[in-house]
């Protein structure tokens, strides 16, 4: 135990230390932005990004990964924010802590396998596209000089890697596309325009909000979807990086430390956040495996706000605007595009509706639903076929029933039997290729064997395995005496 | 795996190359071959996106290996198959390092990376740190 614990911070100090530095530098710009899109102070994403590193570093169940103010949780906040202000969220952020608590409590991870592939990848390919249409008001149609700096600055972004791989290019082309407008004096909107930077450290305090039923009401909606998203973004980025790193994680102390972190974020000021993708993934490249990594990244943040409050508010919005840009990019799976024609329809269905479903709710957790919602349903299609044989004998009729007999197949199924075949005086269903899962399963055999009786026509059933056949004695009728089809 | 030929393949024709030189050596000195698959970062996000959970994925990534495993079961030569993780030249590095290899093998430039003009990036990292022969096919 304590051995797990001293390899989990102290195993690889050196990489850790100096990859907590990259992410703590490449998550300013980040955390600045996302509070932009959330519409708050910057302070408030960049404190969540602080109190979210450094408490996940100690609580979560992954490792290295990186856990901050993100986007995807911004995303959920824009309306609630304009509603009913800050007090409200930082409520929201607590309460979405204490349902993560729980469902990290219920083992929550275990139903992730219930969310299909499609889904997920429309679940980042939707938040890479309100991402990207979150910054459109920022850029498009203000002034040809704005334009300039966002190309500029997405020039810097993917060209400087080519030459320095250890400093991330999103921080080196803010620093120098706001040099540049600071001393060209350039007429941009900055990020003092949008919101104040305090050079304070984060203080606790209790979020001033009446404590009634109708705040409960107020925020729960919110706080259900934020700890949902949050879950769903943080095991998914766990799964990456147990890939990244050929190591295992307990998803459910993830889920647990998720919701802990949050508690304390809303409790300091900030809003909620989960694990994020991009960071985890520059964290792991730029050598970061323990605990360290995480908590150094949060705390050498902090260092960052302190020293660069003042200029934090210099940054011209064409040059963030154009870090979302790359993180939008970034975000976005494109390999499904290119893997539409080798899947099956059914997942591109599932891909697009839940990537419609979010752009026009604005609510990840919204378009996860109807992807689960519709591949569920193209699931039970698919295995709704149920095949009958029909092999004659004498006055004898053999029937061999293969494939799934329950609600969405039972139609079909009745109606592939000849109820007056010519001199046949038995008939014999095989089921052992098959199996009955409900009472609309037994309904129907119910129903074949009482309209063969009805005919005079002797039947017998075999071949059904345990299951089908304690459920066939528990609910049918047919071999009750004076066995009648009620109504339905 | 302690003096084994290591065989670094990403299913290419460099890599199919050599394997036929790996072959060679294997049949020569009597030795077995490690095939090792190395799974890039960059990678690991598109492939847990895209497959139902671990098994899933090693499957797939097998896959890859498909006409490597192929050559080398038409030779009948005694392998193994190792996925790494990272980026490749270090991870082909380390693990040769560490687990004593006795040969490297491997083509001069692979699927992923740009063309580079002399030798792949790769290949060069892995001549230059890895503590045994390497044997670097065209």
């Amino acid at each position: 135990m304590f051995t797990q614990l001293k390899k989990e911070w102290f195993g690889n100090v050196r990489g850790d230390i100096l990859s907590g530095i990259v992410v703590a530098l490449a998550l300013v710009p980040e955390a600045i932005a996302f509070s932009i899109i959330a519409g708050v102070d910057p302070m408030v994403g960049l404190y969540a990004s602080f109190s979210m590193a450094v408490v996940i570093a100690f609580m979560g169940g992954r490792p290295a990964m990186i856990s901050a103010a993100t986007g995807a949780m911004a995303l959920l906040m824009v309306t609630f924010v304009k509603d009913h202000g800050l007090q409200y969220l930082f409520a929201a952020t607590i309460l979405t802590g204490v349902l993560q608590v729980t469902f990290g409590w219920l083992k929550v991870a275990r139903f992730m396998k219930f969310i299909p592939r499609s889904v997920m990848v429309g679940f980042v390919n939707a938040l890479a596209i309100l991402i990207f249409m979150a910054q459109v008001p920022h850029f498009v149609g203000i002034s040809t000089m704005t334009y300039v700096f966002v190309a500029a600055t997405l020039a810097i972004i993917y060209i400087f890697p080519r030459f320095v791989k250890s400093i991330p290019s999103p921080l080196v082309a803010i620093v120098v596309m706001t040099v540049i407008a600071v001393y060209g004096g350039f007429d941009l909107r900055t990020v003092g325009d949008l919101g104040t930077i305090t050079q304070s450290l984060p203080s606790f305090f209790i979020p001033d909000v009446p404590f009634n039923f109708e705040t409960l009401s107020i925020i729960f909606p919110t706080a259900l979807a934020l700890s949902i998203v949050g879950l769903l973004e943080s095991l998914l980025t766990a799964s990456i990086v147990d890939d990244m790193t050929d190591t295992t994680s307990n998803k459910n102390r993830e889920a647990r430390g998720q919701g802990i972190a949050n508690i304390v974020t809303g409790f300091f000021g900030g809003m909620a956040g989960c694990a994020m993708i991009g960071q985890s993934v520059i964290n792991v490249k730029s050598g970061g495996r323990g605990r360290l990594s995480t908590f150094v990244a949060g705390t050498f943040l902090l260092f960052l706000i302190m020293v660069l409050g003042g200029v934090v508010v210099q940054i011209p919005m064409p040059a963030l605007v154009a870090v979302m840009i790359m993180v939008s990019i970034g975000t976005f799976d494109w390999s499904s595009l290119k893997a539409v024609t080798k899947i099956p329809i059914t997942d591109s269905i599932v891909m697009v509706v839940t990537v419609v479903t979010v752009v026009i709710t604005h609510d990840l957790s919204k378009g996860v639903f109807a992807g689960i919602l519709l591949s569920a349903i193209f699931f039970t299609a698919k295995i709704s076929k149920v095949d009958v044989i029909s092999s004659r004998e004498a006055d004898t009729l053999n029937y061999r029933a293969s494939g799934q007999v329950f609600f969405a197949s039972v139609t079909d199924f009745v109606d592939e039997f000849d109820y007056q075949p010519e001199g046949i005086q038995h008939v014999n269903i095989n089921f052992s290729e098959a199996h009955v899962w409900d009472d609309s399963g037994v309904a129907a055999i119910d129903k074949i064997v009482l309209k063969y009786r009805d005919n005079g026509i002797n039947v017998s059933l075999s071949g059904l395995n345990e299951a089908s056949s304690s459920m066939i004695k528990r609910m049918a009728v047919h071999d009750k005496s004076g066995g009648k089809l009620s109504g339905h | 795996m302690r003096g084994n030929i290591l065989l670094a393949s990403d299913g290419s024709d460099h890599a199919l190359r050599a394997t036929e030189e790996a072959i060679k050596l294997a049949k020569g000195l009597k030795k077995e071959i490690v095939v090792a698959y190395v799974v890039n970062f960059d990678q690991s996000k598109k492939d847990v996106l895209h497959s139902a959970g671990s098994l899933d994925r090693e499957q797939k990534r097998k896959k890859q290996l498909q006409s490597t495993e192929q050559k080398l079961q038409e030779a009948e030569v005694a392998y193994s198959i190792k996925l790494l993780h990272g980026v490749p030249g270090p991870a082909i590095v380390e693990y040769a390092n560490e687990n004593a290899v006795s040969y490297v093998v491997l083509g001069s430039r692979g699927l992923n990376d740009l063309q580079e003009m002399v030798l792949g990036s790769v290949s060069h990292k892995v001549a230059k740190r890895a503590q045994c022969p390497v044997l670097i096919v065209k």
